[in-house]
């Protein structure tokens, strides 16, 4: 069984002993161990269950392709499901929970499911679950989803916070083997700005573990000098813990840093994702071994060589005491090697291939290590580990010559390239050959704007294989000039395919040998999915689930597609691969996210007056980004209540609305005036100096889309207000217009809706309180009549004061600078104290306006309604020869008598007519829908009139005055109502124009 | 063929699955055929299987330039319901949906149709008084849809963090017969039916020209020969405006990619679909236990089915801040695809200005829910010549009228 070594261990430190929990169990490890280490350590390689058929599954690598030892890790608010153990560092306190099994890891009902493998084939559900049919949603799904699903659910608000950085940098290199340390040195010595990441906490890769030979010097050490040396250069910013996560147009790339997972601190950001602007991007990313088709592949205690050798070399960790290497290539003799030097057992290495000669090869024999070549493994058994390996010819049908104890197997494959990042963006691959592998084709790089390539691949992950090709690949790749780091060449042996293990395996073994560990998917699903006609490799995979677990095919895809290539007779080029997407390994919600979460997700924009209302008990309600009082119900009283309170103390008396929401644009210039006219229906150039004008504004396609009061500053200057939703909206319309259509029009838009406070102070009351107010302002009817505004001092304060009204009383909408908002309300406040100056919310103004007939952009009007809808002709220039939608609107459809138009709708008994409510005609449309006629699109109750009002749009409205029409209600019933003018108050406008 | 049944899956299983054939068969394009479809994705297939079936009409080639099902089909968040707010949106979803309902039956092909509820949340007075209309205007259309309770959302949802803080939830628009379907699944179903009539699913057959005579069509260039054809419908999606551009017409449409990402599976959390449009996301959980996202479109137009990081960031923003417990999980992958987009937003269903030649395209970012329905009423508009009451109203000439069918204030990300 697996166990820690008393000696050994490169990354570790045997002073520091960490305590942590897995299931339950406290057990301990070594600083620098990884989760997986340490378990392994603790003689624990049983570690999950797998995704469908809940087999027992042991740790199969050392890196970020693990697809088995997945844990729940951690509790509560610092909980994460699916962590992979192979790449969490351990820290003191860590706890850790093996996945997707009940009741427990050692006995799993779940694993019927593998007793009933043959039921269950690749896409059986497809097949099966027809009947009855209300089963699936209700019996099935329910079942297959509880079994599947690995981690549980998070139950709580993460706890950690998390942040962006931007960058930008001349290279980044991601990767920091060899490979990448040497791309980096290159690019950095040539003065460029480099950026060198690294998804591990240490530098070197592989490197150091295989025993390389730099420039003299063992790989540890030219790694250690050569880090020191970047570390001095100013010119190189170097992360460890940090991820390539992808890599996206022109350059842009992803990368994920962790920066307390190995070491929790609640103060400090979790994870940090940079966002790096690189002109070029080296992708020395290494490359990973392939496991190898043969059956009781996922045994636990089967693991990939190179891992085996990581865990003793690195972490002085046996992943078991006796280990057959099973090989088609070199590189399995290193790790037998490393486990004879650790003083382990290793019964024989099988190399399939049928020469087992090199150096690697003799230096295993001259280490007593028994050397079976044209050897495989046709099958390992062992009750949930590997206890028996029975082992056969390569060439042959499977039968057993020889039968090996052994508790772990080590095996390659060959190795592929990593060539996500190169992929993400465009890059294209091109077979290898002689290391049967996909690596990048160098003649068809992502590219960019102007057509050169942006990403270069390095190293490994460029398909380069010897020490001595890294080196000399990763120099070039980063752009060096003079010396590059040097390696002596190495005699190696070709390595041999071998997609099944032995060639000639039967049904019986091929149903036995796992493809994709954590999926289930097996050498006959893949050949299921062929003969079932699923041959393009994307409906494989999606058929078969191969390559979609979290692992995302890292181990499982070539493996996969060679099978499916021998199905279809052909090449593996032929084939192809699927599309390698972001990110390379999954990345945290958390930090994708960044730090717009809480507080700083949308942050509310806040008026100069947002705390009073705050304080005073406002009722909020959500618009654009601004939160605006709905009303502001005092102690025991209903919103509705307060809303008839504010609308009656405003028609009575006098009423503050804050407005500084309402969208400012200022428009400016020699041409401003014609541009106006373009956007807005009305004439906007004629507007006098110190008049104002209601406007109403169009899309192209001539629905209405904002409006406001337009007032004019000076002779080349002119205020547009917007909705208040509306403003970042229309300032961007105005400018695509500006930059796109009329870019030679001398015209700025400048938006200073935060520059000003305004306030409306509404009612009969209201000329007196400002005029209690004092200042130099003559605010008299002759002096300022309605439609006008001026500019002066009222009290102390500097304002600008229109006489425009939304609610039909005399009212004063005075803009103050942000920074006098808050005095100037409470002042205002003050000088209203003897008339119960009414502070309201938007409802109120919302049934002031109703009652008084004005529309509203978004109640009245929904992306389909045009002025004409609404009776707005008045406002609409019959002199222009065009403006934005003028066109549209004269369309057949537009122009149609029997389009629905507004009017107001008065009930019968006084009641609401409910918020949505369509009036329905007898009949059926031709697609068995009741016909319609019309629908509402404001409704109130009216304070003013005690009754429900409301307006609506229907069919011929204003020429059916007096008509009754039939709204039916949801659940049964109807509401009848009066179709009459929408104006309900002061038709004449006598409250306002005095 | 086999039919397929759990006790065919038992008989195959002791006979080491040998006996299985393939799901749909793989033929040499004939010279002529009475209809060609253009594109075997979802629609594609759905008219051609539709034709089949209710218009008797088997003497049907569907080509495709690449896998069949690997547009828009194989991309989706595989969101299906049917609450719209304009009558010909209402009616021809509703339709699909309600042949969702029974087409793993009607297909032999289990495509996991799960009708497990789908609520859009209101999370603005505006969006109250939206969802209100829109499920008055349900009640009326025969589309069964209620307006919820926060309290209800709640049940129905309990990973919701209903309370804001920066957009408390008011409300939901909910609809306890939409759902999800697997999308892959509901390609394959039609493509194996269609090839059980009889029909011709031919892939790697990209059409590089159409050849008309005196307006009428004649028939399709290919890399794999010309082939003759009486009617012609063209189904491409992403790539409607070149293939019309073949066909010697525009469309106003613009082609934008669209995003989607899977988190790692985890235990079941969520059993309904929410869409969160105030603040641009929307997720459910798969059968695989991914949560399934999905969130805005590309700003500008492009072909690469890649997409921009800063959307992903927007939507994953959004849903942490609307499921607080989704922050600690982790994003496995993320894709796009090439939308579509009219400028009202809904789909066009339409003869072309080239006689005996129709189109279907325009889904914008909700093509998958309406599968069904799309290939039943484009079958009768081929098949008829003209369109049925379904497609009537999705008609080209909408746009030189003015006759747009507008669901932007139903949602502002309209899926």
């Amino acid at each position: 069984m697996s166990h820690r070594l008393s000696t050994g261990g490169r990354l570790i430190d045997r002073s520091e002993r960490r305590s942590f929990r897995f299931n339950g169990k406290t057990m301990t490890g070594f600083a620098g161990d990884t989760l997986a280490a340490a378990l392994l350590g603790s003689g624990q390689t049983l570690v999950g269950r797998s995704f469908k058929y809940h087999r027992p599954r042991g740790i199969v690598t050392s890196g970020g392709e693990e697809p088995n030892a997945l844990m729940n890790l951690g509790t509560a608010k610092t909980f994460e499901p699916n962590a992979r153990a192979t790449t969490t560092e351990l820290f003191d306190g860590l706890t850790a929970e093996s996945q997707n099994h009940w009741p427990s890891l050692e006995f799993d009902v779940g694993e019927i499911n593998a007793k009933l493998s043959r039921f269950l084939p690749a896409g059986f559900y497809y097949k099966t679950f027809l009947w009855p049919r209300a089963f699936w949603k209700h019996v099935y799904e329910p079942v297959i989803r509880a079994s599947a699903g690995l981690g549980k659910a998070p139950r709580h608000r993460d706890a950690d916070h998390y942040e962006y950085m931007h960058v930008t940098t001349d290279v980044l290199v991601v990767g920091g083997g060899i490979a990448g340390l040497t791309a980096a040195k290159a690019a950095a010595v040539s003065g460029a700005e480099v950026m060198l990441v690294e998804q591990t906490a240490n530098w070197g890769g592989r490197a150091p573990v295989d025993g390389a030979v730099i420039d003299g010097q063992p790989a540890e050490d030219w790694v250690a000098a050569t880090v020191a040396e970047l570390e001095a250069m100013p010119n190189v910013r170097l992360r460890t813990r940090a991820m390539g996560a992808g890599v996206y147009d022109h350059g842009y790339s992803l990368v994920y840093e962790r920066l307390t997972d190995h070491a929790p601190d609640p103060s400090r950001p979790r994870h940090r994702l940079w966002k790096v602007r690189a002109g070029r991007i080296v992708t020395a990313t290494g490359s990973i071994e392939r496991p190898l088709s043969f059956a009781g592949n996922d045994l636990p205690g089967v693991m990939l060589a190179a891992a085996v050798r990581d865990y003793v070399v690195n972490y002085g960790v046996a992943p078991g005491k006796r280990t057959v290497v099973v090989t088609n290539n070199d590189d399995g003799y290193r790790t037998a090697l490393a486990l004879k030097e650790a003083g382990l057992e290793v019964p024989v290495v099988l190399d399939a291939r049928k020469q087992a000669t090199g150096p690697l090869a003799d230096a295993a024999r001259e280490a007593g290590i028994r050397v079976a070549a044209g050897r495989g493994i046709a099958k390992v058994t062992g009750k949930g580990k590997v206890e028996v390996v029975h082992i056969c010819d390569q060439a042959g049908a499977g039968a057993v010559v020889e039968e090996v104890r052994a508790d772990c197997v080590a095996m390659s494959g060959g190795w592929s390239p990593v060539v996500h990042l190169w992929s993400h963006c465009g890059g294209k691959l091109t077979w290898d050959d002689e290391n049967a592998c996909f690596r990048p084709d160098p003649d068809r790089a992502p590219t960019g704007a102007d057509g050169t390539p942006f990403v270069a691949a390095a190293g490994a992950a460029n398909g380069a294989v010897t020490t001595a090709e890294v080196l000399a690949d990763a120099w070039a790749a980063g752009g060096g000039s003079g010396e590059a780091p040097k390696a002596d060449a190495e005699d190696r042996q070709p390595m041999m395919p071998v997609w099944a293990m032995p060639a000639q395996a039967p049904y019986a073994l091929r149903a036995k040998s796992w493809l994709d560990f954590q999926n289930d998917v097996k050498v006959t699903d893949v050949e299921l999915a062929a003969r079932e006609g699923f041959q393009s490799v994307e409906h494989t995979k999606r058929y078969t689930t191969l390559g979609m677990a979290t692992d995302q095919g890292k181990l499982s895809n070539i493996n996969g597609l060679a099978v499916l290539a021998r199905e279809l007779g052909e090449d593996i080029p032929a084939v192809g691969t699927t599309t390698f997407r972001p990110p390379y390994t999954p990345i945290s919600m958390g930090a994708i996210g960044g730090e717009a979460r809480g507080e700083l997700f949308q942050p509310v924009r806040r008026t100069p007056i947002h705390d009073w209302h705050e304080e005073n008990g406002a009722h909020w309600e959500p618009v654009g980004h601004w939160r605006r009082p709905y009303a502001f119900p005092k102690e025991g009283e209903s919103t509705h209540d307060a809303v008839t309170r504010e609308v009656r103390a405003t028609r009575e008396r006098v009423g503050l609305l804050d407005a500084s929401t309402l969208g400012k644009l200022i428009v400016k210039g020699p041409d401003a005036g014609r541009f106006l006219d373009m956007l807005y229906t009305n004439m906007m150039s004629t507007l006098p100096v110190g008049k104002c004008r209601y406007g109403l504004m169009c899309t192209e396609n001539g629905f209405l889309t904002d409006d406001g009061v337009v007032a004019r500053l000076s002779d080349d200057a002119w205020l547009c207000h917007t909705t208040t939703g509306g403003a970042d909206r229309i300032h961007a319309h105005m400018e695509e217009w500006l930059q796109t259509e009329w870019w030679d029009w001398k015209v700025y838009v400048a938006n200073v809706t935060e520059q000003y406070a305004q306030v409306a102070v509404v009612g009969p009351k209201a000329r007196e309180v400002l005029q209690a107010l004092g200042g130099d302002m003559d605010l008299s009817k002759e002096a300022l009549p309605f439609m006008q505004w001026a500019e002066g001092r009222i009290g102390d304060f500097d304002a600008r004061v229109f006489r425009i009204s939304f609610s039909g009383e005399l009212s004063y909408e005075v803009a103050v600078p942000a920074s006098q908002g808050r005095a100037f309300w409470d002042a205002l406040l003050d000088a209203g104290r003897k008339h119960s100056i009414t502070p309201y919310g938007t409802e109120a103004l919302h049934v002031m306006r109703a009652e008084k007939g004005f529309i509203m952009i978004g109640d009245e009007t929904d992306g389909t309604v045009i002025p004409q809808d609404l009776g707005l002709n008045w406002a609409i220039s019959k002199k222009k020869e065009d403006y934005l939608g003028k066109r549209a609107q004269e369309r057949d459809h537009m122009t149609d008598p029997l389009r629905w138009k507004l009017v107001g709708l008065e009930t019968l008994d006084g009641s609401v007519i409910p918020d949505g409510a369509y009036a329905a005609e007898e009949g059926l449309n031709l697609n068995g829908q009741r016909k319609t006629e019309g629908r509402v699109t404001s409704t109130y109750y009216s304070p003013t009139l005690d009754r429900g009002i409301a307006m609506g749009l229907v069919e011929r409205g204003p020429d059916r005055m007096g008509e009754v029409i039939d709204f039916p209600l949801i659940g049964g019933g109807s509401v009848k109502a009066k179709i009459v003018s929408p104006v309900f108050y002061d038709p004449d406008g006598e409250k306002q124009n005095v | 063929m086999t039919r397929y049944s759990a006790f065919a899956v038992a008989r195959e299983a002791f006979r080491d699955h040998q006996g299985w054939t393939r799901a749909w068969a793989s033929p040499e394009p004939k010279r002529k055929y009475d209809v060609i479809i253009i594109g075997a994705g979802g629609h594609g297939l759905a008219t051609a299987y539709y034709l089949g079936k209710n218009h008797g009409i088997r003497n049907v080639a569907i080509l495709e330039k690449g896998w069949l099902g690997g547009g828009n089909t194989g991309r989706n968040t595989t969101i299906i319901r049917s609450n719209y707010l304009q009558d010909p949106s209402a009616a021809i979803y509703e339709k699909a949906r309600s042949l969702y309902e029974d087409l793993s039956q009607d297909l032999n092909y289990n495509v996991m149709f799960s009708p497990r509820g789908v609520m859009m949340l209101a999370q603005t007075e505006h969006e109250v008084r939206g969802y209100k209309r829109t499920a008055y205007a349900n009640a009326l259309q025969g589309v069964k849809t209620e307006f919820i309770s926060p309290a209800r959302v709640k049940e129905f949802c309990p990973i919701i963090e209903i309370r804001g803080p920066r957009y408390p939830v008011l409300g939901a628009l909910w609809q306890a017969r939409g759902g999800t379907a697997r999308h892959d699944a509901v390609a394959w179903g039609y493509a194996r039916k269609c090839s059980e009539m009889g029909m011709d699913v031919i892939q790697k057959c990209e059409v590089t020209g159409i050849r008309s005579d005196g307006g009428v069509v004649k028939g399709v260039t290919t890399n794999r020969g010309d082939i003759d054809c009486d009617k012609l419908g063209i189904v491409v999606a992403g790539h409607s405006g070149h293939v019309a551009d073949m066909a010697g017409f525009r469309l106003p449409i613009e082609s934008v990619a669209l995003q989607a990402l899977v988190s790692e599976p985890i235990k079941p959390c969520m059993d309904v679909v929410v869409m969160a449009n105030t603040v641009h996301g929307y997720m459910s959980q798969s059968d695989k236990g991914e949560m399934v996202i999905g969130g805005g479109a590309d700003g500008y137009n492009n072909y690469t089915q890649r997409g921009s990081f800063h959307h992903i960031e927007e939507t994953v923003r959004a849903l942490n801040e609307t499921f607080p417990i989704i922050s600690r999980l982790k994003m496995l992958r993320m894709w796009g695809g090439i939308v579509d987009m009219t400028g009202d937003r809904s789909p066009i269903i339409s003869p072309t200005p080239l006689g005996n030649c129709f189109i279907n395209c325009g889904w914008g970012t909700g093509g998958f829910k309406a599968i069904p329905g799309s290939g039943w009423a484009t079958a009768e508009m081929i098949a008829k010549g003209a369109s049925g009451p379904l497609a009537a109203e999705f008609g080209l000439d909408r746009f030189r009228e003015g006759r747009f069918i507008d669901e932007s204030v139903a949602a502002g990300v309209a899926h």
